[in-house]
This record gives structure tokens, C-alpha cells and sequence, in this order.
């Protein structure tokens, strides 16, 4: 089954932008308490649908792809769909506000 | 510690209901198989101290601990210095972490999950989880905190994420080198703003009044700090930019004259509201959505039910007094269920 993957600024290009499938990018960090409470919820969601890609990419260790997408406040997951973002959830949420926001790339 | 609880917060998040445990006493008391003694609604210092007393009293307590809201307000703070007994200060989150394999060392079990309602009538409670779960309780202990304010103003959710914050640990890092501001003045504004001068070129402290409210310590190492300055008698009427925040539009409350404030960030700690949503009609509230409390107690309008934490505390609002009420919402409540047998 599905787990997430980890993605950095040197792997972003191919892993999200060129996917064949929907990509969902947590960008997140070690000192984000609400970053820590969404990742075990990413992971079931990354389990339970092999129709997507859940990446983490890690801000402190790769600021270049969160600088260039604007990130300002963590969590955030953007979706990708052939290269661009379809989707940005701001914020740690429940898993069921999570897969409702989603379901339409599920 | 969080991180070992993985595979079991996966399983809970699903939705399987955890059997209850048995003992001697309780097959005595001749409950029934879906029936617990006491149910604790929230987590933090107040939810997890209840959950150590209650385990530890053997009343096998269940816990819902919020599904993204887990270890309360504390989960997103830095350095704790006035907890007693950490000689140099905790991590808020290291703290929460602690309580929480506390109570399940004891035998509490916990579900990283929220409620979605409650009826507290009658003699047995039922509280629904986030996933459609119907759990029951003969008590249930209230410790659901506070939520974050917000400014009210019409531009704050459109730029929320986008400069407009409520995290200082977890979004600060994005603001090096930029000019940003704090709104409020209690002790989470300063050391908000505290915090925010270890990225930030400078972190302006816009407050309403010309006096701070929070305590000396803060105080004296805010004032201090040369990256940090001062808007008093200050409110704002606007927040500017798109899309992202590129200034603020502050008010003199003396003279009434605006002015604009150039930043890129605008932290928001202007205090907390009680997180009783799920509670009206329930049980007694004040005008501000406290939840009542027999005063030199935690039994609130409701028999079996009681509260505790900043969901009930107007006054003092800290770690070490949330973690002394879930104490005492324990001790109630075992005396509840010891006094109905």
C-alpha cells in the first residue's frame, strides 16, 4: 500500500511536477506542532488511495521550493496536477474536512 | 512518544472502538459492556491531568484528545518556564507529550479524535466521535479549552496563511529579515514577539492600551529587546495586500487618526474564547461561553458532568492551574460514581 514520500528541492521537479498522478506536497517542519498532528492522518490517506502521491517536503531543509511557492504559514498542502497547483489547504483539519477538501483528486 | 503511539492512532483514527477493560469492581457494579465510568472530552494540561488521576483511580477513563487539536494551546507554544519541577523549562509540545504517556502509563485510553456531539442528560452520557463512533459514560469531565480570537476584520481570513498568522513557532521562520507585527499584550503576544525577533529584522508589538498586561519577566525582556518596538494605543482597522500582507492600517485610540503600518507578517494573539460550541443547550454557560462551576468544585448544572481547564477559567489560564482543575474534575467525578453505586 501507499506511504508517503519525501521530496526535496533537488527531487521536486520530477517527483511532483512530472507525476503522472495527482501529487499532494506537505510542506511541514520538525518545530510545526500542527504539522505533527496532520502527518499520521496523511499517512492513512496515503494508505487508503493509490490514485495519488503524498509527499512531505521539509521547509527548514529545503526552503528553495517553499520560497518559490509562497509558503508562509505551515502546514500547508498544495495539490499538483501536470505541474500546477489545483489545490492549497492552509492549516491543520480532521481527516474527514481533509478528504472532503481532496476528494475531488482521490 | 507520540511517534511510538503511531500504529494505535491509526487503528483508533479508523474508528474501532477500543473493548473495555474489566475488573473485579466494575463487573461488580454490574455496568454494561458499552458502558464506561468516565469519559474526558480534550486534551491538554487539564484533559491529560484528569486522565492520570482517573487512570490511577482505576476508573479506566476513555479520552478524546482532538483529532488535529491534541495537547491543546500548549502544542503550540516554545519554551515553558513556569511549569514547577523543569528547573530549565520544557517544550510546551515535550510537556503534553509527557502528561499524555503518563495517563496511558496508568491505563488511560486515548483516541486522537474529536467529538462531534454530546447528550449529557439522563444518568448515562453519550458523546459521538469524529468517525460515528456512540460511546457512553456514567461521568463525563469537560477539558476543551479555548480557541484562538480572531481580529474580525474582513481581509484576515482571505490573507490567513498568506502573512495573516496564529503560530509564531510554527510560521516565523518564513519572516527572516522582514518587518512584521504582533497584535495583542498578555504574556502569548510577548513571547510571541519574542520569539519572532530570532527571524524577523523587526517585530512591532501593536497593543490598545498603553500599558502591557503581561507579567514582569515578559515585560522586562520584551522592552529589552532592540528589534522589537511598540504601537500603543493601537487597533487595527485593516489588513493590506494581495495576496499576500504588505501593511496593516492602525487606528490611535486617543486621537482617532490612521496611519499605515508597512509589514509583510501580522501575528494575531489577542486572547482566547472557550471552545463550548458543543456544549449549549447542554450544560450552563456564562454571557462569554464559559462553562459554570459550583464554585470550590468542578460540577457543572449537569449531575455526572464536570469541567475543568480554560473552558471554565476567565482568570487565570495557565498550564499549572488547567492541570490543577483536571485534578480536582477527577476527584469529582470518582466521588460521583462512588456516591451513585
Amino acid at each position: 500500500m501507499g506511504a508517503t514520500k519525501q521530496v526535496t528541492d533537488a527531487s521536486f521537479a520530477d517527483d511532483v511536477l512530472m507525476s503522472d498522478k495527482p501529487v499532494i506536497v506537505d510542506f511541514w517542519a520538525e518545530w510545526c506542532g500542527p504539522c505533527k498532528m496532520v502527518a499520521p492522518i496523511l499517512e492513512e490517506i496515503a494508505a487508503e488511495n493509490d490514485g495519488i502521491v503524498i509527499a512531505k517536503l521539509n521547509v527548514d531543509e529545503n526552503p528553495q521550493t517553499a520560497a518559490s511557492y509562497g509558503i508562509t504559514s505551515i502546514p500547508t498542502l498544495n495539490v499538483y496536477q501536470g505541474g500546477q497547483i489545483v489545490k492549497t489547504i492552509i492549516g491543520a483539519k480532521p481527516k474527514a474536512a481533509l478528504l472532503a477538501d481532496l476528494a475531488p483528486y482521490l | 512518544m507520540r511517534r511510538g503511539n503511531a500504529r494505535a492512532r491509526r487503528i483508533v483514527a479508523r474508528g474501532e472502538i477500543y473493548p473495555r477493560r474489566y475488573n473485579g469492581t466494575d463487573t461488580a457494579k454490574g455496568l454494561r459492556v458499552s458502558e464506561r465510568n468516565v469519559i474526558i472530552i480534550g486534551s491538554g494540561p487539564a484533559g491529560y491531568t484528569a486522565a492520570v488521576y482517573a487512570a490511577r483511580a482505576q476508573l479506566n477513563p476513555l479520552v478524546f484528545e482532538g483529532s488535529v487539536t491534541a495537547g491543546g494551546a500548549l502544542m503550540n507554544t516554545t519554551e515553558v518556564e513556569n511549569f514547577p519541577g523543569f528547573t530549565d523549562g520544557i517544550m510546551g509540545p515535550q510537556l503534553m507529550e509527557q502528561m499524555r504517556a503518563q495517563a496511558v502509563r496508568f491505563g488511560a485510553e486515548i483516541i486522537t479524535d474529536d467529538v462531534t456531539s454530546v447528550d449529557l442528560s439522563g444518568d448515562v452520557k453519550t458523546v459521538v466521535d469524529g468517525s460515528g463512533n456512540t460511546h457512553t459514560a456514567r461521568a463525563v469531565i469537560l477539558a476543551t479549552g479555548s480557541a484562538y480570537r480572531e481580529l474580525g476584520l474582513p481581509n484576515e481570513k482571505r490573507l490567513s496563511g498568506h502573512g495573516v498568522s496564529w503560530c509564531a513557532t510554527c510560521d516565523g521562520f518564513f519572516f527572516r529579515d522582514q518587518d512584521i507585527a504582533v497584535v495583542g499584550g498578555g504574556d502569548s503576544a510577548l513571547e510571541e514577539a519574542t520569539f519572532l525577533t530570532r527571524f524577523a529584522r523587526s517585530v512591532t508589538l501593536i497593543h490598545r492600551r498603553d500599558a502591557l498586561r503581561a507579567s514582569k519577566i515578559m515585560q522586562e525582556r520584551a522592552l529589552a529587546n532592540e528589534k522589537l518596538h511598540f504601537a500603543w494605543n493601537s487597533t487595527i482597522d485593516d489588513i493590506l495586500g494581495d495576496p499576500k500582507v504588505s501593511g496593516l492600517v492602525l487606528r490611535d485610540t486617543q486621537t482617532g487618526e490612521t496611519r499605515e503600518l508597512p509589514v509583510t507578517g501580522l501575528f494575531v494573539a489577542i486572547g482566547h474564547d472557550p471552545r463550548s460550541e458543543l456544549l449549549a443547550g447542554q450544560v450552563d454557560l456564562d454571557a462569554e461561553g464559559y462553562v459554570l462551576v459550583e464554585e470550590r468544585s468542578t460540577r457543572t448544572s449537569v449531575s455526572g458532568v464536570f469541567a475543568c481547564g480554560d473552558l471554565v477559567d476567565h482568570t487565570y489560564r495557565q498550564a499549572i492551574t488547567a492541570a490543577g482543575s483536571g485534578c480536582a474534575a477527577a476527584l469529582d467525578a470518582e466521588r460521583f460514581l462512588a456516591a451513585s453505586e
